[in-house]
């Protein structure tokens, strides 16, 4: 016994799919933030520019079960024929993207799975719970242009708003209604008031003063690693300040204003004085960044290979510098040697000001980690309050 | 357009028709079935969830998407699906030509004929359509009560262990269990009844569900959390009986579908030539059917191993002893009765590893092949544990046991699992397997003050 119909039962009443598949993606998501750390530092993503979409693999979201170990014993394949011992039918990690067909995910290796974003949906995972710290309220320029905009109309309000001309059609209306069509007999219910909204405009600065030691010692990888980090410093302040202005200042044992591209393609030989730098900073904000209009954000990044005679100075610059900055962030990049600080790490840390933030980074992860600890919630919090 | 499709319905039907008077003629038993044309998209949906209207969980999403894009891509096209009810439903795609369609309908017989007749299936709900959806009903009620992170993180729990139930478990001893067994009622009872008053008002505050040790390892993992977890409130039962009843409805599938595959197959070839095809129509069925039996990459393809199994059959001992096998095998018998070395050869088998990058074919020795096939076939890939002891330390801990048949256990996996088994337990959870290719034991624990635990 059989019967065919044309969807007779209306299977889409049963339909969950989209939104089960939705609360996979927020898994997904959830897995990505888990591995920011990784994909923050992507070649790829950092290179890329505003909407692009880009490519972050991740893992499948694994279902766990007691299962059998797939890399330990052998399996049974099926050839097209004449297959030999010792023919080689495939290789590990060759099978990209989600399995297919009747023994699905049963492969050795591992599965990965692509998700696609743009870099500003990356950005606002990674951004979603920084904010940016030391923001004194003088340091938000308000521009209140107090233009009065009337945009809605209410039944209560003070008299002065009172809309006539709307409160008499009211009136009309009302009395209408009751056959009686004039004006007169007006009751509460006839008001209307107008009501408004300030228009206030607030417009804010911020300059980043971005500093690097280019010396000899700074290779690729310090290179990359500070590259990395500005890329998402720059993305992170463009969400909070309508007007951001970098400035790039590239030092070895003297110190000079470049353009972006010779910042993170040049290198110099020849040995290190921060200071020089340091110095050069607070001439730029003496003449272009009144601290009073400008949020100011320098940042530092060295080997921390600094003439041992120049840290004194060096101390002295970061603490007058402290001194008109929102946040003064350096941070030392020591790739694969052991993590001594330097001295002028110590010197630094020695000044003991909240504002002052410093990290070291000795892999591409901690790029990650770099901008948690300076923009974190909790730094500089006592200072602020103080 | 619309003429057209009715008109090509109407042909569809008349065609369904000759298959079933063919098929019955021939010995094919089905159960009633209900063919419905949809689209891809209905289609591709009841394939992720296994079921229509089955319950919500991210897991299926995942499924849903990997269908979606599998199709969307134009990678895979589910030509057939047929759920095993009464009567069957079986979904043909609107967009398959005529033929492809009447194939998907002898294909679809045969299953049904399956359904109704291999002894796996002679317990399953046949009302699992509807059962389904109430499920569903009460899973969406316990997640606007509890919250749905709440019933997801359940959910993840039981589905992480829903491959350890134990079909051989009637339905009588599951009502039963952690219920206390009544007397047989006397005039005397109101007697009885003071006595259990004071007693339960002493008891009040503890646990109610005893402490268990059950007589003899439990392999229905989900039973005996369901019965006896000293945490579970009542409507986390249910959603663990819940899982646990859907995964018994799926388990002869999983048992029998090399077999199953095997016999549409060979019907759907049967009743498509006892049609009488016109011309170019037989050459699309031929090039089709080739196309089901082709190898996959180096997977083995269930469809062809079924089908060459089946054919030999009926050569070898003929057509009666063939629908004896229907009746009484599943994948695993299949394959350790009646996988020859003629077979094995001309199926191309092998067994392979991994050696560095590569995959090497390593054996082709047939009765090798034979024996790791039955390893992987009918729910074979799946580790057995069981349960030991429900008090463990006298504290109420779970112990279970790996066991050992000379495979290794996922480790990773294995904690991951125990992390979803606390869940559901609520005290510290054992599992003791062995490691170093089965000369020591290894017991692993977690708890999650503590975290996981390995000891030799």
């Amino acid at each position: 016994m059989f019967t065919v119909a044309i969807r007779r039962d209306d299977w889409s009443l049963h339909r969950k799919g989209a939104i089960d598949q939705a609360r996979h993606m927020e898994k997904v998501k959830e897995a990505i933030k888990r591995n920011l750390a990784d994909i923050v530092s992507e070649q790829s993503i950092i290179t890329a520019d505003g909407k692009r979409l880009i490519r972050v693999p991740i893992r499948v979201l694994e279902e766990y079960r007691f299962r059998f170990d797939p890399e330990a014993g052998r399996q049974v394949g099926q050839g097209s024929g004449g297959t030999n011992v010792g023919d080689v039918i495939g290789r590990v990690g060759s099978s990209r993207g989600p399995g297919v067909g009747p023994q699905a995910g049963e492969e050795p290796g591992v599965d990965y799975y692509e998700a696609e974003l743009t870099v500003d949906e990356l950005g606002e995972l990674i951004f979603e719970d920084l904010e940016l710290p030391n923001l004194e309220e003088k340091r938000l320029r308000e521009l209140e242009s107090e233009a009065v905009r009337f945009t809605d109309i209410r039944k209560h309000g003070p008299f002065a708003n009172l809309d006539k001309r709307r409160t008499l059609r009211e009136n009309l209306r009302r009395n209408a209604w009751r056959g009686r069509a004039r004006i007169g007999d007006f009751t509460n219910e006839d008001l209307r008031f107008k009501t408004w909204e300030r228009d206030i405009k607030r417009e804010s600065n911020a300059v980043v003063i971005a500093m690097m030691d280019v010396s000899g010692s700074m290779g690729t990888f310090e290179k990359y690693i500070s590259r990395a980090f500005y890329y998402w410093m720059v993305r992170f302040l463009r969400t909070k300040y309508d007007r951001l202005e970098i400035r790039f200042i590239a030092h070895h044992a003297e110190a000079k204003e470049v353009t972006e591209e010779e910042f993170f393609t040049r290198g110099e030989s020849g040995g290190t004085r921060a200071s020089t730098a340091y110095e050069l900073a607070l001439r730029l904000i003496q003449e272009q960044y009144p601290p009073d209009a400008w949020n100011i954000y320098p940042f530092h990044f060295s080997d921390g290979d600094n003439w041992p005679s120049d840290n004194e100075r060096c101390r002295e610059l970061a603490e007058e510098l402290l001194r008109w900055v929102n946040l003064f962030g350096y941070g030392e990049i020591r790739q694969g040697r052991y993590t001594y600080h330097s001295t002028l790490m110590q010197t630094l840390q020695r000044i003991g000001n909240a504002k002052l933030v410093t990290v070291t980074i000795s892999e591409k992860a901690d790029v990650y980690q770099a901008l948690r600890r300076f923009l974190g919630p909790e730094v500089g919090r006592e200072k602020a309050h103080a | 357009m619309r003429e057209g499709m009715s008109s090509t319905i109407a042909e569809l039907e008349r065609r369904i028709g000759e298959i079933w008077k063919t098929g019955e003629r021939l010995g094919l038993r089905p159960l009633p079935v209900h063919f419905e044309v949809v689209p891809a998209t209905v289609m591709y949906e009841i394939g992720a969830y296994g079921l229509p209207g089955r319950f919500s969980h991210w897991t299926h999403g995942k499924a849903y998407q990997v269908q979606k894009t599998l199709y969307d891509y134009g990678l895979s096209k589910i030509y057939e699906l047929v759920i095993n009810s009464d009567p069957c439903y079986a979904f043909l795609l609107e967009t398959n030509t005529l033929l492809q369609n009447t194939l998907v309908a002898a294909h679809v017989m045969a299953h049904a004929d399956f359904f109704a007749n291999n002894a796996y299936f002679a317990a399953t709900q046949r009302d699992m359509v509807d059962i389904a959806s109430l499920h569903a009903e009460r899973i969406e009620r316990y997640e606007f009560t509890h919250g749905r992170e709440e019933v997801e993180r359940l959910l993840d729990a039981a589905l992480s262990i829903q491959e350890h139930v134990d079909p051989t478990v009637s339905q009588a001893s599951v009502r039963r269990g952690g219920e206390p067994r009544r007397r047989p009622s006397t005039p005397y009872d109101d007697l009885w009844r003071l006595d259990e008053r004071s007693r339960a008002q002493e008891t009040e505050g503890e646990e109610e569900r005893p402490a268990t040790r059950p007589d003899e390892p439990v392999r229905d993992l989900l039973l005996f959390i369901h019965d006896h977890s000293p945490i579970l409130q009542d409507w986390e039962r249910d959603v663990v009986a819940i899982v646990r009843t859907e995964m018994l409805y799926f388990l002869p599938q999983i048992k029998t579908k090399v077999l199953n595959e095997g016999w549409a197959t060979l019907w759907h070839a049967r009743l498509m030539r006892a049609l009488d095809l016109p011309s170019e129509e037989y050459v699309e069925f031929a090039r089709l059917h080739a196309s089901v039996l082709q190898p996959a990459g180096r997977r083995l393809n269930p469809y062809a191993l079924g089908y060459e199994l089946l054919c030999d059959i009926e050569r070898r001992y003929g057509t009666e002893h063939l629908f004896l096998v229907r009746e009484v095998e599943s994948d695993v018998s299949l394959v350790r009765n009646y996988l020859t070395e003629e077979l094995v050869e001309r199926l191309d088998l092998y067994l392979y590893e991994r050696r560095g990058d590569e995959l090497v074919v390593v054996d082709k020795n047939w009765e090798a092949v034979r024996h790791r096939l039955a390893n992987e076939l009918g729910g074979n890939h799946i580790p057995v544990i069981v349960v030991e002891d429900g008090d463990y330390r006298g504290n109420r801990e779970l112990y279970l046991r790996h066991v050992w048949d000379g495979r290794k256990l996922d480790l990773p996996w294995a904690e991951k699992t125990l992390e979803h088994v606390y869940r559901l337990w609520g005290r510290r959870v054992w599992l003791e397997t062995r490691a170093d290719d089965g000369a020591n034991p290894l017991i692993l624990s977690y708890h999650p003050r503590e975290g996981h635990r390995q000891q030799r």
